[in-house]
């Protein structure tokens, strides 16, 4: 069984197609995984054990009778709580959707369900998405099996710590500012941020719809690649999707060839405000990229300075307008407000929305109403929407000198639970170097690059121009093959490990 | 709204970098427009809070010393309008639209009252 556990999604796909073993084999053996280990880690909101196996038998008999099948199908997975599922609890974290079962799919999980991936259960988040600790879930915070003193960062923090602690082989999570690729650096597990549109939005929750974007959480890149296109192209129900092929993602995973590569270093993520240990990871595995036959530019993107505030201007606008629909009227948490003899709609939703929201949830919400108001409009959300474009614009520019840019993908390692509770601006800066391409919608990666100073894994952010992602996965896998060999094998955490 | 940043006195100290402190009143006004009835200590907390980080966003502006043509950007990809093909597909029924309801009765929402009395 350890064996089976051991194994990445690429290898456990092979074993399932040798018949070295069966889906429902390996579901179980991901179930007691999570049985004995999430009362720790509490990476799952909600664990669905018997729609899993029964998915898990599904593929079998279809294996079974000689059906083809998606390379992935019977690996099983688990999915962030902000996906709509069906016959499944959709809460976002929140208090507001406590218990609400969703009556549709979303396209990523009905995707997975085609594919024949069995969903082992629905990961913990920050609230809607909101935070970057999961310290922010009204269901109490996911641990980081590095270091369970400590977040597994955020908002996907639950996904994040369920791969990294090998209660899944798999994950499905969503970055809007970093969600996917901050909770991967801090984890040493591999998180992708697909181009805005390549993966549909249909039935994910939405935090700030401009910038949303669903993608993989795995143990490598190979893994990202088979995941990314099982959930990755074109969906009617999105109109933002994008109508065109899945770059060629498994291919470029597979692939991992540098030479020639252009890689350049953003002069502005990184260096001061760097944990040095990150900072010195960071710059090892650019070396490492040399060695292999990259070629590295120092770029410069001046506006990347402002995306951090940029971007606190655009999300909370988004927000609130896309959690107004939270009005207690159709689904959801409905409260009466104390002292009021039949109360007027108006009042119920004032009362549920205070009840059901969370703090930080609240403070975006208001937040973005104050940056939307008459009056601040312009000096707020405007200046924030060109200052948008000019990141765009730094981005075109840098991608005309490099194939891909490079940087930490968070600034520090993982922190410890509360550290930044009480100081939201000191939560935010988590993301500063994830943002900018959330702002543009490029694609980005994390991968994993080693440990710190403190024994905390640190993560290697690859940025990669709008529909080339195919460049993240060629230039990521590389990275992960070139490290592998120096650490003699994969980084596997010290806790909660059998 | 007014035509640029600098015409409205409130725009102009952000744009200086100077905004003016959320007060607990325009804490409360805001939790009215965005339909959140806020605990007194939910008031008192977000106003110093608030102001902290507005101050923080504040700067964006100035990045746009000299840009101010810059044309604003509100999503990466261009937006154009998608139409569905009109085909007949199934849809909800009443029954699992109904089914997550706070309150429902007779195949529809039971909502409170959305009109005064007096």
């Amino acid at each position: 069984m350890t064996d089976l556990i051991s194994l990445n999604a690429a290898g456990l796909a092979d074993e399932l197609a040798s018949g070295g073993t069966s889906s429902a084999e390996l579901t179980r053996a991901y179930l007691d995984r999570i049985e004995a280990y999430d009362t720790t880690l509490h990476a799952f909101l909600h664990v669905d054990a018997e729609g899993a196996l029964a998915a898990a038998h599904e593929v079998d008999r279809k294996r079974a009778g000689g059906e083809e099948l998606s390379p992935l199908a019977g690996v099983p997975i688990a999915v962030k709580d902000l996906f709509c599922t069906v016959g499944q609890p959709t809460t976002c974290g929140s208090r507001i959707l406590e218990g609400w079962v969703p009556p549709y799919d979303a396209t990523v999980v009905s995707r997975l369900r085609r594919a024949g991936l069995p969903i082992l259960g629905k990961t913990n988040l920050d609230e809607f998405a909101m935070g970057s600790s999961t310290e922010h879930s009204a269901y109490g915070p996911s641990r980081n099996p590095w270091d369970t003193e400590r977040t597994p960062g955020g908002s996907g923090g639950g996904s994040a710590a369920a791969v990294a602690g090998r209660l899944a082989p798999l994950a499905i999570g969503t970055d809007t500012g970093g969600s996917i690729r901050q909770p991967g650096a801090l984890t040493a597990t591999v998180g992708v941020k697909p181009t805005y549109g390549g993966v549909s939005r249909y039935g994910i929750v939405a935090l700030a719809s401009s910038l949303d974007q669903a993608g993989p959480v795995t143990r490598t890149v190979l893994d990202a690649a088979l995941l990314h296109e099982v959930i990755g192209g074109h969906d009617p129900m999105d109109s933002t999707s994008i109508d065109a092929p899945v770059p060629p993602v498994v291919e470029a995973a597979r692939r991992g060839d540098v030479s020639g590569l252009r890689i350049g270093v953003v002069k502005e993520l990184g260096g001061e405000g760097f944990q040095s240990g990150v900072q010195a990871r960071f710059e090892e595995a650019v070396e490492l990229l040399v060695g292999a036959g990259a070629k590295v530019v120092e770029v410069s993107c001046p506006s990347f300075v402002k995306a951090l505030a940029t971007y606190y201007l655009v999300l909370p606008s988004e927000v609130s307008s896309n959690l107004a629909r939270f009005d207690a009227m159709r689904y959801g948490l409905r409260v009466a407000p104390e002292d009021v003899d039949d109360p007027s709609a108006e009042q119920v939703m004032a009362a549920s929305r205070d009840a059901g929201f969370g703090d930080e949830v609240k403070r975006r919400i208001i937040l973005g109403t104050y940056a939307l108001s008459s009056g601040y409009y312009d000096a707020y959300y405007g200046s924030a929407q060109k200052v948008r474009a000019l990141v765009a614009r730094d981005f075109e520019a840098a991608f005309e000198q490099a194939d891909v840019l490079v940087s930490p993908t968070a600034p520090t390692t993982a922190f410890k639970m509360g550290e930044k509770l009480d100081d939201p601006l000191q939560m935010y800066l988590q993301d500063v170097a994830t943002i900018p391409g959330n702002l543009a919608g490029v694609p980005g990666i994390s991968v994993p690059a080693g440990l710190a100073e403190d024994g905390l894994p640190v993560g290697f952010q690859l940025l990669a121009p709008l529909q080339a992602d195919d460049r993240l996965y060629n230039a990521g896998a590389a990275l992960e093959r070139l490290l592998l060999e120096k650490w003699g094998g994969p980084l596997t955490p010290p806790e909660v490990m059998a | 709204m007014p035509d640029s940043p600098h015409d409205d006195p409130r725009s102009a100290a952000v744009a200086a970098g100077t905004p003016q402190a959320i007060t607990r009143d325009d804490v409360a006004h805001l939790a009215g427009l965005a339909r959140i009835a806020l605990s007194d200590a939910e008031l008192d907390r977000l106003g110093p809070e608030l102001s902290k980080i507005v101050e923080a966003v504040a700067t964006v502006s100035q990045a746009l010393e000299g840009r101010e043509d810059v044309e604003p950007m509100s999503h990466p990809t261009p937006l154009r309008n998608v139409f569905r093909d009109d085909d007949v597909r199934p849809t909800l029924t009443p029954e699992d639209a109904l089914a997550m309801a706070p309150a429902a009765e007779d195949q529809r929402f039971l909502v409170p009252k959305i009109l005064g009395e007096e």
